[in-house]
């Protein structure tokens, strides 16, 4: 009777219960590896100045304060220009860029994935070989040809770039193949424009994957500290300004604790809301050979 | 009539056809190359231009101040034969790429498929974010120059001096021979990536009929199932995290130089990308930092083609 209970609970049943605690043992062990060091992150944001240099150090902290975090904007409102000012680029830099993004990839991986022309499959050949292109390959005739189009030391060096991210629109074509042509041509037939098609009628289909593009996309944009293209410092990043603040090393350890759980605080909050979203777009992320 | 039409009426009448139907294709698809226009010169410009100039400029001498003058192969023949640094920075490269690339890898699609097993969709959820939150979180990799500082504040040294297993500091990223471990166990915890969440879903989306027909033909453990059922059906998946993985893995640089201070400790946490920033923000020698960017990125695709070979031999 027992016996019989417990074969049903299984779902598989070639998974052995020993495989099952061992497999939970190591989720939990490596769990704890990857979750403690952000943990400490977080606590020592919170620890007031004689907790963090106590001997020996704790790992959690017993008085929270919101000193370190105060500490940031008193720190902050003594450089060049208002704290408020490298905020406000970072947001700015960070809202339009993602928008761009969206909107230019999906309008291209549409018609990749939809529209049968010559040349598409050299053309989407040669994005999935980009996404091998890393940053660096491309920083120094990035920055000349910056320099020839006159965009150095604005945010346009900063915002176009990312428009252009392979990433997004890899990941927007393959989930849009699944979009059935049926819906698309039946728009067609009541006389509806291409555009109107995209946007109307695809556009509504990938939200999922509008969530992905986004969170990508801001990630990337919402760390960048764009100091090869940028010199003005009213023009400079939220990044930027606060790794000078954890540059002070050790005298600044809570101030830099807290600026950290500043910066993360944000892309975590936005994977919780989008995670089950951005888990089905990349179940469409495959390679094919 | 011409001379040519007149002998070859055909071939002339074939070239005008089809040089007609070509433009008629464009002028039919013009609604479609609108559509791509506005990405593909984006990118274009920012991607492909980039690329193309940057193994133009590897045989150029070029300091931005004086135009470019073509040098050849000497970029080339001097990083392997006259920098030592550079040859430093291809060995801890392969190092890092070799130890943290397969491990991460193997560790993003074990713990994926370990995920995938637990049946609390709430809990499922909640474990995917633990692993992927460090990968996502920015700069906080900072917090790790706290746990190895080396002070007495630093976690590491305080707990070891505490336990009495040291009596004195021990100073973690100035000492060569803790630099590399270290880093490596920081590469390795933001090392899930882009890749993690595709095997996530890729291990949801595999058809439960395959299961069901996999214990008709005698799997016996779940390492069978995962072989012979699971990593065949998410190959494509495999192929993305890998490229993923591949391209991170090279481009290493960020979080070596925060903690270990760029240029660090007799360039023990030295790597290519660091070696290519160096020439080219710091002594702007752009000539010769397109060579090294041109050979990271040969490499790249070079090792990409051999994984993606290597892959396709799963399940057989």
């Amino acid at each position: 009777m027992a016996k019989a209970f417990k074969h049903k609970k299984r779902t598989k049943p070639n998974h052995s219960g020993v495989g099952d605690f061992f497999s939970i043992f190591f989720l939990i062990l490596m769990g704890s590896f990857m979750a403690l060091p952000l943990v400490l992150a977080i606590s020592n944001s919170l620890k007031p100045l004689e907790e963090l240099f106590i001997f020996p150090p704790r790992f959690f902290v017993r008085n929270p304060t919101l000193d370190n975090f105060h500490d940031v904007f008193v720190l902050m409102s003594q450089s060049w220009v208002p704290f408020s000012r490298y905020i406000f680029n970072t947001v700015f830099i960070t809202i339009v860029g993602t928008l761009g993004h969206l909107f230019v990839a999906s309008l291209c991986a549409y018609a990749l994935a939809k529209h049968k022309f010559p040349g598409r499959n050299v053309i989407f050949w040669i994005i999935v070989t980009a996404l091998m292109f890393s940053t660096q390959v491309t920083a120094i005739p990035n920055y000349l040809i910056m320099t020839k189009i006159g965009w150095l030391d604005k945010y346009l060096s900063l915002i176009v770039p990312a428009i252009a991210k392979p990433l997004g629109l890899f990941l927007m074509k393959q989930f849009m193949e699944q979009i059935p042509d049926s819906l698309l041509e039946a728009a067609r037939i009541d006389g509806a424009k291409e555009v109107t098609v995209f946007w109307k009628i695809a556009m509504p289909q990938v939200k999922p994957a509008w969530l992905t593009l986004i969170i990508f996309c801001f990630q990337d944009l919402w760390n960048l500290q764009g100091s090869n293209y940028i010199f003005s410092e009213e023009l400079k990043t939220l990044p930027y300004a606060l790794s000078q603040i954890s540059a002070a090393g050790i005298s600044r350890a809570g101030a830099t604790s807290a600026v950290a759980v500043i910066m993360m605080a944000v892309p975590i909050i936005i994977f919780v809301i989008s995670q089950s979203n951005i888990i089905e777009t990349m179940a469409s992320s495959g390679i094919k050979e | 009539m011409n001379e040519n039409e007149k002998f070859m009426p055909k071939l002339s009448a074939y070239m005008k056809n089809k040089r007609s139907n070509l433009f008629r294709e464009i002028k039919k698809n013009k609604i479609s190359y609108l559509l791509i226009a506005p990405y593909c010169i984006l990118f274009i410009l920012f991607y492909l231009v980039p690329v193309c100039m940057s193994i133009g400029l590897s045989f150029t001498y070029f300091n931005i101040l004086e135009p470019a003058r073509f040098v050849g192969w000497k970029n080339y023949v001097d990083l392997f034969f006259a920098d030592e640094v550079f040859l430093k920075a291809v060995k801890n490269t392969f190092l890092f790429a070799i130890i943290t690339g397969p491990i991460g890898y193997f560790l993003a699609l074990f713990i994926a498929w370990m995920i995938n097993d637990i049946k609390n969709s709430k809990i499922r959820a909640f474990m995917t974010l633990i692993f992927y939150a460090p990968t996502i979180s920015g700069q906080a990799y900072i917090v790790w120059k706290y746990i190895f500082s080396s002070d007495t504040y630093g976690m590491a040294n305080g707990w070891l001096m505490k336990w009495g297993l040291t009596f004195q500091p021990i100073l973690w990223f100035e000492d060569e021979k803790f630099i590399a471990p270290i880093l490596i166990i920081v590469v390795l915890w933001m090392s899930m990536g882009t890749g993690f969440l595709s095997f996530i879903a890729g291990l949801q989306n595999v058809d439960r009929s395959l299961y069901e027909a996999g214990y008709m033909d005698g799997i016996t453990n779940r390492f069978q199932e995962l072989w012979y059922i699971t990593l065949p059906a998410m190959k494509e998946q495999l192929m993305f995290g890998a490229v993923m993985t591949i391209t991170s893995s090279f481009a290493i640089h960020d979080q070596l130089a925060a903690l270990a201070g760029f240029p660090s400790v007799n360039y023990a946490a030295h790597t290519v990308v660091s070696h290519l920033i160096d020439y080219g923000t710091v002594r702007f020698e752009m000539g010769y930092a397109s060579a090294i960017a041109t050979l990271l990125f040969m490499v790249m695709i070079l090792c990409n083609k051999l994984v993606q070979s290597l892959l396709r031999k799963v399940g057989k």
